[in-house]
């Protein structure tokens, strides 16, 4: 399902929290509302970590996980990698990255198998985020934007990137990452989806501003209808993903 | 009340349209590419570029003079639908240099609705690389108000000093040569307005000062005298200041050039004993009288008349036409003026039964010549109603006093003068009034200004004196007459029978200049 929240007053939630299938990092000062929109469907599934990253809130910005493990910058203190790794699964690994490009998040976009990085980032966090996070990792940008993490949000089930995306761009995307990808806005038409929304394979978070055909198409292309699509959330993805083979 | 239209430049890229993303407001798929994230008709409703315009504004008009006010001070003057009015109304329209102006129209409307409706078009950006384009329609109250120029015009009291200029002479000729003399020397630059009055001219001055020197130009070149008196228009006992209005009564002594004039016996004496029957020679600043019998030409100051004034026993119009039979000059002679014995005959006795021959001596035996006409005071059968005339001895006074020359003028000279004068454009005071009379009356009045401006200019071509003082300029067909004149065809011997009057030299002409009527 998709949810909508805000925090703090700024619907940037991608920002200020990231979410896997196996973990989900928020940031911490939030309202108890910021909080409650992850808990009520991920609680008693996965653990929701509060956290700060080499002291400041922007988790989200500044780190990168899948399912399988977390990268985080190279600022993150001692003790705040302490306390994730206490606080994560056993079987996600934790990573900090010497990288110049440190917020990790906006130069990193992933899912569980595969993984769109900057293209000037270290050949050395390549090969990190390949054997850490167990995926393939493609050079891109998204519409001509080098920061892959900002403009675009992936799952297992599908992506959605900048709207400025070309039909060509969103194909070559798709066949790299084997899943179907939509160019879309969140926010009431801002284009930093990956800023604006948070998403795994059971849930997506949006910003508040998200308005109901962006939501519909979020729900559609991540595959979050419940497991029963209705007639409108299908149709609506078989027009916009006609190019998907 | 406003509309969007689509710049196509963004939708029209090429033939087929791909529709890449939805609308984040209601779902319509449209392409992406273009950085658009809303459709237009999402934009149409959420965004309205011509926020900050008034939609109303007011328009400043003058009733009076038909002019709008172009803040902060113009008043200018524009057609309805005009391209001025135009920029005026866009200038009131504040908040639209945020945006880029298209087009502006007007909408018509009735001119007496007192409302003009401009239609306009702007292009503005709505969102990043989302210009849009809106026309909406402004509407303009014209409010009716009183422009100052015309405020001043309504308000009787502009002025704060008058100079009322008076001549009581039945004839205007005096104030046209004055007029003259105040274009020549400019002296009539301060003045606010000029009016015409019965007998003379009313000059207004906003200062008092510029009134004085009005004044000091009238006393140095008439024989004038004055009186000022004030008007207490306001006054403040607190700060002990009060408002005066100013008004010069000027009165130009009665006497004209050539006018026949029996001086009081005193005055005669103390003239150095002059004759007490004279003619005025010339009027400037002072009355120069000359005794035409012995050439005895005697100054009077203004101040000497003004203690005893006099006025004089015929003027101009009662002189009548006598034919020169024959000159004997005696040889005495003083300036232009030789002393002459002159026999001649009333014009209008020629030819008849009763032919009663005049030998009279006279001081313009330069000028005479047998067969010439002379125009002169008729004494013999005269009834004057002067106590002055009355004491002069009955042997003292001659038959007839000639006073110039008299030249045959036909009309088609007058017409085709090479020269013409300036005109000072003065309002008449009585403009409704002269509407309200009859026409004959107004008629008589037009030829008789008519006449007196035609003595005028003939005098001025027999005095080369009088011309010194003024500015005579070329007229159209002055140099059609200098030409005329070397052809000298048949036509032309006929006229030159009775067409000996003077000509002025063009020489004496100045260049015409562009403005030759006044702006008053």
């Amino acid at each position: 399902m998709a949810a909508r929240a805000q925090f703090e007053n700024s619907n940037e939630v991608g920002v200020f929290s990231k979410l896997t299938n196996s973990y989900s990092l928020v940031a911490v000062g939030g309202s108890e509302n910021f909080y409650s929109a992850f808990e009520a469907e991920l609680g008693d599934v996965i653990p929701i970590i509060h956290t700060t990253i080499a002291g400041t809130r922007i988790v989200g910005r500044m780190t990168a996980g899948n399912r399988r493990g977390l990268l985080v910058p190279t600022q993150t203190t001692d003790q705040e990698l302490l306390h994730l790794r206490n606080s994560l699964p056993d079987s996600v690994k934790i990573q900090r990255i010497e990288e110049r490009l440190s917020a990790l998040g906006n130069v990193i976009c992933c899912n569980d198998y595969v993984a769109l990085v900057h293209p000037d980032i270290e050949r050395e966090t390549e090969e990190i985020i390949a054997d850490v996070l167990g995926v393939e990792v493609f050079k891109q940008t998204i519409a001509g934007n080098v920061l892959v993490g900002s403009y675009c949000s992936l799952s297992n089930q599908g992506g959605l990137v900048h709207p400025q995306t070309s039909i060509q761009d969103q194909e070559e995307l798709s066949s790299l990452l084997q899943v179907p990808i939509v160019a879309g806005t969140i926010n009431r038409g801002s284009n930093v989806v990956g800023a604006g929304m948070v998403v795994n394979d059971w849930l997506a978070v949006a910003g508040l501003d998200t308005t109901a055909p962006e939501l519909s198409v979020i729900e559609s292309i991540f595959r979050l209808q419940d497991n029963q699509p209705d007639a409108i959330g299908s149709d609506l993805r078989d027009t916009l993903i006609e190019t998907y083979s | 009340m406003s509309n969007y239209s689509n710049i196509d430049h963004t939708h029209n890229h090429g033939d087929h349209v791909q529709a890449t993303v939805l609308c984040c407001n209601c779902g319509v798929p449209m392409d992406g590419s273009t950085g658009l994230v809303m459709c237009y008709d999402c934009i149409k409703l959420n965004v309205d570029i011509t926020d900050g315009i008034p939609r109303e504004a007011n328009l400043s008009f003058c009733r009076n003079c038909e002019r709008f006010l172009q803040p902060p001070t113009n008043w200018i003057k524009a057609e309805l639908e005009s391209r001025e009015l135009l920029a005026l109304c866009l200038r009131r329209l504040k908040g639209l240099n945020k945006v880029r102006l298209i087009d502006a129209a007007f909408i018509w409307t009735e001119p007496h609705s007192r409302r003009i409706r401009v239609k306009l078009t702007v292009q503005g950006e709505a969102f990043s690389n989302a210009i849009i384009q809106q026309s909406f329609e402004v509407e303009y109250l014209v409010i009716a108000m009183q422009c100052p120029d015309c405020a001043k015009s309504y308000t009787a009291h502009t002025w704060n000093t008058a100079v009322q200029i008076r001549q009581k002479v039945p004839h205007k000729r005096t104030f046209l040569y004055l007029e003259q003399l105040i274009l020549k020397h400019n002296a009539h630059v301060d003045t606010i307005s000029i009016k015409e009055n019965k007998d003379g001219l009313d000059f207004y001055y906003g200062k008092q000062n510029h009134a004085v020197k009005m004044l000091d130009f009238l006393s140095s070149t008439v024989p004038i005298k004055y009186k000022k008196s004030e008007e207490l228009i306001s006054a403040d006992i607190h700060s002990g200041t009060s408002v005066y209005k100013f008004t010069y009564s000027v009165e130009i002594a009665p006497i004209c050039k050539d006018d026949l004039i029996v001086l009081p016996a005193k005055l005669a004496k103390s003239m150095g004993n002059i004759s007490r029957l004279v003619l005025c020679s010339k009027i400037s600043n002072s009355i120069q009288f000359i005794d035409p019998a012995n050439l005895h030409i005697e100054d009077m100051q203004a101040n000497v008349y003004w203690r005893s004034p006099f006025i004089s026993l015929a003027d101009v119009t009662q002189m009548i036409e006598f034919i020169v039979l024959d000159v004997e000059p005696s040889g005495e002679r003083r300036g232009k003026y030789l002393m002459a014995d002159v026999t001649c005959v009333r014009a209008s006795d020629m030819g008849g039964s009763e032919n009663e021959e005049f030998y009279v001596r006279s001081h313009l035996g330069g000028l005479l010549h047998p067969g010439d006409s002379a125009l002169g005071y008729y004494l013999k059968n005269s009834n004057f109603n002067s106590d002055l005339f009355d004491q002069l001895e009955a042997t003292n006074v001659v038959d007839i006093v000639l006073v110039k020359k008299h030249y045959q003028r036909s009309n088609k000279r007058s017409k085709n003068r090479s020269w013409k004068l300036k005109r000072m454009a003065n309002e008449r005071k009585d403009i409704v009034a002269t509407e309200v009379l009859d026409s004959r009356q107004a008629r008589q009045e037009q030829e008789r200004a008519e006449r007196d401006y035609e003595l005028f200019l003939q005098d001025l071509e027999e005095d080369d004196e009088l011309r010194q003082n003024i500015n005579l300029y070329k007229s159209e067909n002055a140099n059609k007459v200098s030409n005329h004149d070397e052809m000298a065809d048949e036509d032309e011997m006929d006229d030159d029978d009775d067409d000996d009057a003077p000509q002025i030299d063009i020489d004496e002409l100045l260049d015409e200049l562009d403005e030759m009527n006044l702006e008053g």
